[in-house]
């Protein structure tokens, strides 16, 4: 059974493998992507401003499914028929691919310079020397809120924990909603919704984080038990039946308009938007007390990188320099609303929730998700044990405490910072 | 070979030339990736390189904690998910056998069919179509339990510790109680007239027939019905993987050998996958289930009985 799926899995790719082949007079530059959700974008937006600018150069963007991405551009790879660019997925899985010499280093490409640190941070050595991918874009965590519930109940956007628990409870008391729309039966709303989304607030963003890559700071510290004592408490205010409430379901409660508040990502304003037939509203997680510096997860999710083995190279890196220039930016963020541009310098959206949403990086600290970089190459996985465990405290058969010290023994048993 | 004249019996050429078609299909799909699983399960990648490393892989399966409390609670959870289909499907098929053969039951063929359609339904419809009927927010069942008010005995179950395994080994019983059924069934329609007819002369009817003509009549097919229950269950993955997703949550407490496979073999998330940990676990699944077919082979199939008619 398992064999006789390996090797259909293994034809599969090799089938796949001869696909991404194109042939045409002027250079074509070959995008591989798993956003086949994008095809429309680049198609009738990104391509053609590239190309009425570039001309000599076509592009053509072959997104493959999510699920197979990683696998086909693996076998792709191997067999010297990937495309030229190469839609880098953040940390270790695009590091991999450039320490096998698969994506060329970027660190001298013109426009690289308009990104910060923290948004190379997920496409570079762990040193932080080479960088080789371009940052697209990333997702911002906060609560998005049924602006209609809120007047009606006459609750004033929470921002500090005291005011969001006592929203909580005024919408639980009066009963049409249900407080908050989030369910663990898929994990990983419990830790990237919540954990990942309350929780910079408590570590302190970025300093945490470095802390606890050094090995200063432990995940059994206060600072890092503390998100998952807040998490505990959300339990009443979650629906029916939470722990068997799926992702999707979480979503539809949302738009529909039977819950009041969604712990959410902005990846999720585009569906949103389509969806609800109320006004939405967004705040940032909340902070202990009124004035305390807010710190938000602005995870880097997307960027693009260059096929080392690439016969376009000049061509590829023209396109990779226009990627990352704001003209690119400006299209990307508009037709994407909650995929934000990393670029630095401003890029002006139309979508109301969106520019809500980024608003917060002028008055928040940002940063990414602590799991991610590093901390997640050996076994067992501390952000697939995340998951777990955050479902755990929610669904209450683990302690906040129980929780964090069965990460922090995980991650001790291979993580051991050079001090 | 006309001209050769010596009383040599001629080399068959036939029998190889027969044998080839099969031989060659079986070994090309089955026998070499098992041996190249194998062999994949002794070395290990270091710094991009295939190491050989003996029997290192195992050692830390079954040594170190991070593999083996994963392993053996995969275990556990398979041993249970095959005790389910034990105890329920099997039973429940030989039941439905039963009833179906009955001479007295009309539209025999219509039941028969409608509880075979499950069985031919993909895993991905299945999962899906039972996590929509035992969902608490749009689920048919909290209310249908509501109606015979029973609704304080619902609970999410699939999102329970305590249960979601129990509940997913009855939704996988539910799909494929129809191939007991069959088997069973068909098992039933060859016992022959005459035995019956002889039972009834003796005054052996009824549910006393079944007990002591039928059933020992047909303990051999159920001894092939339990030894694929046991090679089924062991393999399975499919409906875990689409019910529970990959981390066969919650807290790993539906988590099987197959959905453990998955995540060392492929990496899930952030878990980058590891062929040769995941060709040690496939190694230890393909161990249990020969050890399995062997008990049953060598103890049970010897045991059993046999009646020519």
């Amino acid at each position: 059974m398992t064999t006789k799926l390996l090797t259909a899995l293994l034809l599969g790719t090799s089938i796949l493998g001869s696909a991404g082949v194109a042939y045409a007079d002027d250079v074509t530059l070959n995008i591989e992507s798993w956003r086949g959700d994008d095809l429309a974008i680049w198609k009738d937006k990104l391509i053609p401003a590239f190309e009425a600018k570039n001309p000599g150069i076509k592009v053509v963007f072959a997104p493959s499914a999510p699920t197979e991405y990683d696998a086909a551009l693996g076998a792709k790879l191997a067999a010297g028929s990937a495309g030229d660019l190469i839609t880098c997925r953040p940390f270790d899985k695009s590091l991999e691919l450039f320490k096998k010499g698969n994506l060329a280093d970027l660190s001298a490409l013109p426009g690289m310079e308009n990104f910060s640190a923290v948004a190379k941070s997920a496409w570079q050595t762990d040193d932080g020397k080479a960088s080789f991918c371009v940052p697209m874009a990333s997702v911002i965590h906060g609560f998005i809120y049924n602006k209609d519930a809120f007047d009606k109940l006459g609750i004033k956007v929470p921002e500090t924990r005291d005011e969001f628990f006592a929203a909580l409870d005024k919408i639980k008391a009066d009963g049409t909603y249900i407080p908050m729309a989030m369910g663990t039966k898929d994990l990983w709303e419990a830790a990237t919704m919540g954990y990942q989304n309350i929780g910079p607030n408590y570590w302190k963003g970025e300093d945490g984080r470095a802390a606890l890559i050094k090995g200063d700071q432990k995940l059994t510290d206060k600072d890092w038990v503390a998100p998952y004592e807040e998490l505990a408490k959300w339990k009443p205010y979650l629906g029916d039946g939470f722990e068997a409430q799926t992702y999707p379901d979480s979503q539809n409660l949302f738009t529909l308009g039977r819950a009041a508040i969604y712990p959410a990502g902005s990846w999720e304003i585009g569906l949103f938007n389509t969806q609800a037939q109320f006004k939405m509203g967004a705040f940032p997680p909340p902070v202990e007390k009124a004035g305390d510096t807010c710190y938000i997860s602005d995870h880097t999710d997307i960027g693009m990188g260059l096929n080392a083995a690439s016969k376009n190279v000049d061509a590829a890196k023209t396109f990779l320099s226009w990627v990352a220039s704001p003209d690119f930016a400006t299209i990307y963020a508009n037709a994407l609303p909650g995929f934000f541009s990393l670029n630095s310098s401003p890029v002006k959206m139309e979508d109301p929730l969106a520019q809500e949403f980024v608003s917060w990086r002028g008055k928040c600290k940002s940063t990414i998700r602590s799991t991610y970089q590093i901390l997640s190459r050996g076994t067992p996985n501390l952000e697939n044990e995340t998951w777990v465990e955050s479902a755990n405290v929610i669904n209450g058969t683990d302690t906040p405490e129980a929780a964090a010290k069965k990460l922090q023994t995980g991650l001790d048993s291979w993580y051991h910072p050079a001090k | 070979m006309a001209a050769d004249i010596r009383p040599k019996r001629p080399f068959r050429w036939h029998i190889g030339i027969f044998l080839a078609p099969a031989v060659l299909v079986y070994t090309a799909i089955m026998i070499l990736p098992l041996a190249g699983t194998l062999q994949l399960s002794l070395f290990r990648n270091i710094e991009q390189h295939q190491v050989f490393v003996g029997l290192e892989n195992f050692r830390m399966l079954f040594g170190d904690p991070n593999w083996s409390v994963g392993f053996w609670n995969a275990l556990r959870n398979n041993t249970w998910f095959f005790i389910i289909h034990m105890l329920v499907q099997n039973p429940i098929g030989v039941m439905l056998a039963a009833l179906l053969s009955s001479p007295k039951l009309r539209f025999a063929a219509f039941y028969r069919t409608a509880i075979f359609v499950p069985t031919i339904l993909s895993f991905v419809i299945v999962g899906f179509a039972w996590k929509l009927i035992l969902s608490p927010l749009w689920g048919v069942a909290p209310h249908l339990m509501d109606l015979v008010g029973l609704k304080s005995l619902f609970t999410p179950w699939l999102g329970k510790e305590q249960y979601a395994l129990t509940a997913l080994s009855l939704i996988s019983v539910w799909q494929f109680v129809g191939i007991p059924m069959m088997l069973i069934y068909a098992a039933l329609l060859s016992i022959p007239e005459e035995v019956i007819e002889a039972a009834e002369c003796d005054g052996i009817t009824g549910l006393s027939q079944f007990w002591k003509i039928k059933l020992p009549l047909i303990l051999p097919s159920i001894g092939i019905i339990s030894i694929l229950t046991f090679v089924g269950n062991f393999n399975a993955f499919d409906l875990i993987y689409t019910a529970q997703g990959a981390l066969a949550g919650p807290n790993y407490s539906t988590d099987i050998l197959g959905t453990f496979l998955y995540r060392a073999f492929f990496g899930f998330q952030l878990q980058v996958g590891d062929p040769n940990m995941g060709a040690a676990i496939a190694t230890m699944m393909f161990l249990i289930i020969l050890g399995g077919v062997c008990v049953y082979l060598f103890l049970v199939q010897t045991r059993l009985r046999r009646y020519q008619f």
